[in-house]
This record gives structure tokens, C-alpha cells and sequence, in this order.
């Protein structure tokens, strides 16, 4: 990745009416870099985008674009372009108005207009929309005009905002890998909002997981999901059983009543941590062979894998085993000393990662009211 | 069963909208005894009664265009308000309108007059030398009769389109390059279009029809096609030629109004008279 950095945030707040938004954060954007800001509702990623473009301007803190700072330039002087969430299309203007507004702003001869449109058309493939009326689109077409009009000015910076919440699934995952395709082939910097966790890991060369206003963690996609640094980002990215534990010595915790060895050191001696294990680094053994031994409360078939909730020492464990196994059947755990991840206690700490409330139609609802916002 | 419940509002139609049409385009073409004539429509076309017809699509015209002047910022800022602020701001707008509308022209010639309210204030400032300001029985003086009366139906229409345009958009077009000026030109204004057709068409009817305005404000002066059909109905008695001229000045406002929704493209706003 490109070291040069394109886009600073030093010390960066906000608040609306006495309400924190963005906590003092700071952020570094590398030239050519796709960048994840990933969270939950209300988690201040949306304003940190809405900053970078120049809609917001920051009680404290500056935003600085290629070394200068930009605090006082007003979004349309900024040299960066944003796809918004649901389009923002111009209903007056057809799909090659739409896509040719910033250059008319310009002196440009028709003729460049022309180019650079067929262009813009022919690489979000919707080469033959030219007159089509923008209101009648699918919200796949639409999403691609909306590209293809944010980028013909070729800005350093493309803002993305939540760009695919309203496309269903299918469609979702052959945007992902289109707006990866442009990314590349333009090396454009991207910064891209959304809260699904998968599109982040999937498409990012970093993800920032944002919560509550403050930077979590910022790392690559395989950083963030081998070594989330606190409760939050291990309950955000993927299913963790997050449990409490100390750590004895290096390389040796102590959880649900039994030491285990780990790859982890350089903590205090009896230190509190939280202990991470992924669901699918969990093995299924017999009882009589596994180093904790619990009853299993509920079994889901998912497809790929069973999914299992086990009652160990009163906490629910989640495992993700392709054997099945039955409910209330005694079973043992046996987990390998590179499955178990060791983090510093946080404010998150005892807040997630216990499956004994968990449902699949609570975690859909709260899918829901996310895509409401 | 649906015929049924239609029919109140047939008979309101009949009643009250097609019957008295008929009446008009009765009278307009019968003389006193009763019997088929063009003479009432040819009446017409003589010098003074064209000069009032031209005179009065010339006052509506320059009323509308002022109108059109005056509201679109204060709806565009209106709009931009916040809702409590907005709903308060309708009402003052619409305030006036509770007044009779008599009233409100009465109250205009006291502040016009060459020894009413706003001469009588200029003196108190500038001393007594300086000769009245002039506004009364001008034309100046029944155009602004027109605008103020028929301001809050261009402002509303105004105001409730630009408020439902997404802020999102305005935003799309800065984030594109578009300075302020330039967010209104390329994305307000066009999308206000069949609104500010709407809106004309509020102002424009009412003003060309005006009576009373003229008679109140122009001192006699500016004739306006409403005045002189109200003078055949109530002093001339010549109901034929009243109803020849009212067929006229529909006629002419329903060509305006072809004129005014081609003019706005092929926009489905426009409002159809």
C-alpha cells in the first residue's frame, strides 16, 4: 500500500445539542487505499465521512487533505466526491445529465463531455442509458449512475456512504466486487461507510470499527478478525464467545475453571482479561476427552456447519461444527492454543459475547432498525 | 353505487359551475330580445374597450412577474426554516388573507394618500416643505394593490415544493462543484418549475379578473376588465355586453395558460385552468 497519506483527521470532535458524535479521533488516509469505516448506528462513521466531504465542519480538530488543512474550504472546492445512500439522483436530468453535471460547471467542449461520459457509461456497464429517465431505473442502475457521476470528475478522494444498504443480496455481492474492480483499475482512494461487517472484511484493505464516537481499532481485515483489541470489535466482526479470564503467565489463561495454554504474553501476572474463541475454532469431542464439558441447550442447522449453544459453567458457548450433535447431550470442548485470542479489559468488557439471550430473530431485528437510519 | 355517491357533486357542478358558463355564453350571444347576435362580441373590439383589455394583460403580467420576484426567496428561506419557525411564517403569511379583502385595499389608501400615513411620516422626518409623495391613483399603486393581494398564493405553492426537495440533493450538487448560486440555478430552480407554474397561474387568474383594486388605488383612472364588467352588470345594465366581455377574458386567460404550461415544457405540473 501507498505510505503517502492523502487525508488526515487530527483530534477530530463533534456534537449536536450536548451529544458526543465523534470523540477526538484520529485518523490517517493512505493514497490508494480502500478504507472500511465500519460500526453501528450512531457510531459517528457517517459524520466522519460527511466531515471528509466538507457538510459538517468539526467543533475541534482539523481535516487535513494532501498536508493542508481543509477546515474552512467549502464542499464544492474540496477534491472529493461522494456517493450517497440512496442515490441522490437528479429526477430533472436524464442518466447522461446526471452523470455529465460536474463537467458542465466547467468550460468543457461537448465533445470531452461526450468522451468522458461514454467512458463513465461503459465502466459502470450501462453503455445505451444515455437518455433514459433516471426515476425509472432499478436501484442497481441508479446506484450506478450515481458512481459513474461522482467519479467523472476524477476526484483523489471517493466518499462512499452506505452505497449498497437498499440493493438486495445478490445484487449487493456483484457491487462489492464492481466497486473493488473500479477501485483498483481507477486507484482512486476509497472511504466507504456501512455496518455490514462482511462487506467491510471482504472489500477493505483497512477497516476502522468505529463505536460510540471513538476509534476501536483500525487494522487490516485479517487483523480485525484474528486480533480484535476489545470486547466490542470481537462481538461486531463475526461471532465470538467472549469469556472472562486471568492470565496466569505468559502463554498460560485460566477460563470457565480450567487453564489453557495460549500464543498470548506480556500481561501482569494474574491480570483480568477478556478471553476470545471463535465459534469455529471450538472442536467437538467426547466428554470424558475434552478440557471443559457442558450440555448442549439449542442445535441449528445453517447449511455449511450445525450451530450449537452449549450451557458450560453457566455461560453459552457458540460452536460451529459440521457434525451434529443432539440438544441436552453432554458433550466436551477442546480448543487449540492458537484459537484462543487474549484482550486488555475495556468498557465492553462483560457486555458481549454470551449466547445465552441469543435468537436468530433478535439478531435480525437489530438488522432491521440498522438499515433504518 | 359509485354513481350514486357522485352525485351530490354533479349536481353541485351542474348547479353552480356549468349552469352559470351556459348563462354567459348566453347572454353574450343573444341581444335584449332574446335572438342569436354577434354584436355584443363585436361591441367589444372598439378603442376603449380594447385598451382596457390590454391594459388589464399588462397589470396581471407585471403583478405576476413581481410576485414571482418577491415570493420565491422568501418561500426559498421560508423552506429552509426550521418546521416551527415555517409554520409560524405560513401563518403570518397567510394572516392578511383573514382580512376582508375590501379592507385591505381600503387600508392601502390610507397609507397611500397624498395626506395619509406614509407622507405623513416622510414629513415628520424631511419637515413639512417638501411636496407629498405621489403614490395614489397611479398605476404604481394598483399593481402593488394586485401584488399584496394575491402574494401568499404564489409564496405557498413555492415554499411547499422547495421544502419537499431532498436536502440530499442540494448537497449532490455542491459535492459535485456547485457553489451556492449555482445549486440554485442547476437543481432548485428546475426542480421548482411546475410549482412556479402553479403559483403563476394563483396570481395571474385573480389579476386579470381584479375589480374594486383599480377603482380604490387608481382613483378611476386604470379600467381594468373586471371594473368595466362590473359597470354593465351593476349601472349599465347591459347584461349582454357584461357576459360577451366575461366570455372574452376567459378566453383569454385559458390562452395564457396553454402559452404558460407549454412554456414550462413537458413538465405534467402545469395547472389546467
Amino acid at each position: 500500500m501507498n505510505e503517502k497519506k492523502i487525508i488526515e483527521l487530527k483530534n477530530v470532535a463533534k456534537s449536536y445539542d450536548g451529544e458526543v458524535i465523534l470523540d477526538h479521533i484520529n485518523l490517517d488516509v493512505h493514497e490508494k487505499e480502500f478504507m472500511t469505516l465500519l460500526g453501528p448506528s450512531g457510531c459517528g462513521k457517517t459524520t466522519t465521512l460527511r466531515i471528509i466531504a466538507g457538510f459538517v465542519t468539526p467543533d475541534t480538530g482539523d481535516v487535513v487533505f494532501e498536508g493542508v488543512k481543509i477546515n474552512d474550504i467549502p464542499a464544492y472546492k474540496r477534491h472529493v466526491n461522494t456517493v450517497f445512500q440512496k442515490y441522490a439522483l437528479f429526477p430533472h436530468l436524464n442518466v447522461y445529465e446526471n452523470i455529465a453535471f460536474a463537467l458542465r460547471l466547467n468550460k468543457i467542449s461537448e465533445e470531452e463531455i461526450y468522451n468522458r461520459v461514454e467512458e463513465m457509461l461503459a465502466m459502470v456497464n450501462l453503455k445505451g442509458f444515455e437518455k433514459r429517465d433516471v426515476n425509472l431505473l432499478s436501484g442497481g442502475q441508479q446506484q450506478r449512475v450515481a458512481i459513474a457521476r461522482a467519479l467523472i470528475n476524477k476526484p483523489k478522494v471517493l466518499l462512499l456512504d452506505e452505497p449498497l444498504g437498499a440493493l438486495d443480496l445478490k445484487l449487493r455481492k456483484d457491487m462489492q466486487n464492481e466497486l473493488k474492480n473500479i477501485q483498483r483499475k481507477t486507484g482512486i482512494t476509497f472511504i466507504y461507510v456501512t455496518h455490514d461487517q462482511e462487506e467491510a472484511l471482504s472489500m477493505s484493505d483497512t477497516v476502522v470499527v468505529m463505536a460510540d464516537g471513538k476509534i476501536q481499532q483500525i487494522g487490516t481485515p485479517t487483523d480485525i478478525y484474528n486480533e480484535p483489541e476489545n470486547a466490542f470489535v470481537a462481538d461486531f466482526i463475526g461471532e465470538s464467545n467472549i469469556i472472562d479470564g486471568v492470565m496466569l503467565d505468559d502463554y498460560k489463561a485460566k477460563f470457565s475453571g480450567h487453564i489453557f495454554e495460549c500464543l498470548d504474553k506480556g500481561f501482569e501476572k494474574n491480570e483480568r482479561v477478556d478471553v476470545v474463541v471463535r465459534p469455529e475454532d471450538v472442536d467437538v469431542v467426547p466428554p470424558e476427552k475434552g478440557m471443559l464439558t457442558g450440555v448442549v441447550t439449542s442445535v441449528t442447522f445453517k447449511g455449511v456447519h450445525y450451530e450449537i449453544i452449549v450451557n458450560i459453567n453457566n455461560f453459552k458457548w457458540m460452536i460451529q461444527s459440521t457434525d451434529y450433535v443432539e440438544p441436552n447431550q453432554k458433550i466436551g470442548i477442546y480448543i487449540e492454543p492458537d484459537a484462543i485470542h487474549i484482550m486488555k479489559r475495556s468498557e465492553y468488557s462483560g457486555q458481549f459475547g454470551d449466547y445465552s439471550s441469543f435468537s436468530d430473530e433478535l439478531d435480525r431485528l437489530s438488522d432491521i432498525s440498522e438499515e433504518e437510519e | 353505487m359509485q354513481r350514486a355517491a357522485a352525485a351530490p357533486h354533479v349536481v353541485w357542478a351542474v348547479l353552480f359551475i356549468i349552469a352559470p358558463l351556459l348563462f354567459v355564453v348566453y347572454y353574450a350571444f343573444t341581444d335584449k330580445n332574446g335572438s342569436f347576435t354577434f354584436s355584443n362580441i363585436g361591441a367589444i373590439f372598439q378603442a376603449s374597450y380594447l385598451e382596457v383589455f390590454l391594459r388589464s394583460l399588462c397589470f396581471a403580467f407585471l403583478a405576476t412577474v413581481i410576485c414571482l420576484i418577491i415570493a420565491y426567496p422568501i418561500a426559498y428561506f421560508m423552506a429552509k426554516a426550521k418546521p416551527k419557525t415555517q409554520k409560524v411564517l405560513i401563518m403570518l403569511v397567510m394572516l392578511p388573507q383573514w382580512l376582508n379583502f375590501l379592507i385591505r385595499t381600503y387600508s392601502w389608501m390610507a397609507l397611500l394618500e397624498d395626506t395619509g400615513i406614509i407622507n405623513s411620516v416622510l414629513m415628520g422626518i424631511f419637515g413639512l416643505e417638501i411636496p407629498p409623495l405621489h403614490m395614489i391613483n397611479t398605476s404604481g399603486a394598483v399593481i402593488l394593490g394586485m401584488v399584496y393581494n394575491y402574494l401568499p398564493y404564489m409564496i405557498i405553492p413555492l415554499h411547499s415544493v422547495i421544502s419537499k426537495i431532498d436536502p440530499k440533493l442540494l448537497e449532490a450538487a455542491a459535492d459535485l462543484g456547485c457553489s451556492p448560486l449555482r445549486v440554485l440555478t442547476k437543481v432548485v430552480f428546475p426542480l421548482s418549475m411546475s410549482d412556479i407554474v402553479s403559483g403563476v397561474t394563483m396570481v395571474f387568474v385573480p389579476s386579470i379578473s381584479t375589480f374594486y383594486i383599480s377603482q380604490k388605488l387608481g382613483g378611476g383612472n386604470f379600467d381594468l376588465i373586471g371594473d368595466t364588467i362590473e359597470r354593465q352588470f351593476q349601472t349599465a345594465y347591459d347584461y349582454n355586453l357584461g357576459a360577451a366581455m366575461s366570455f372574452v377574458l376567459m378566453l383569454i386567460i385559458l390562452v395564457s395558460m396553454a402559452i404558460m404550461n407549454r412554456y414550462a415544457g413537458e413538465d405534467d405540473g402545469g395547472v389546467v385552468v
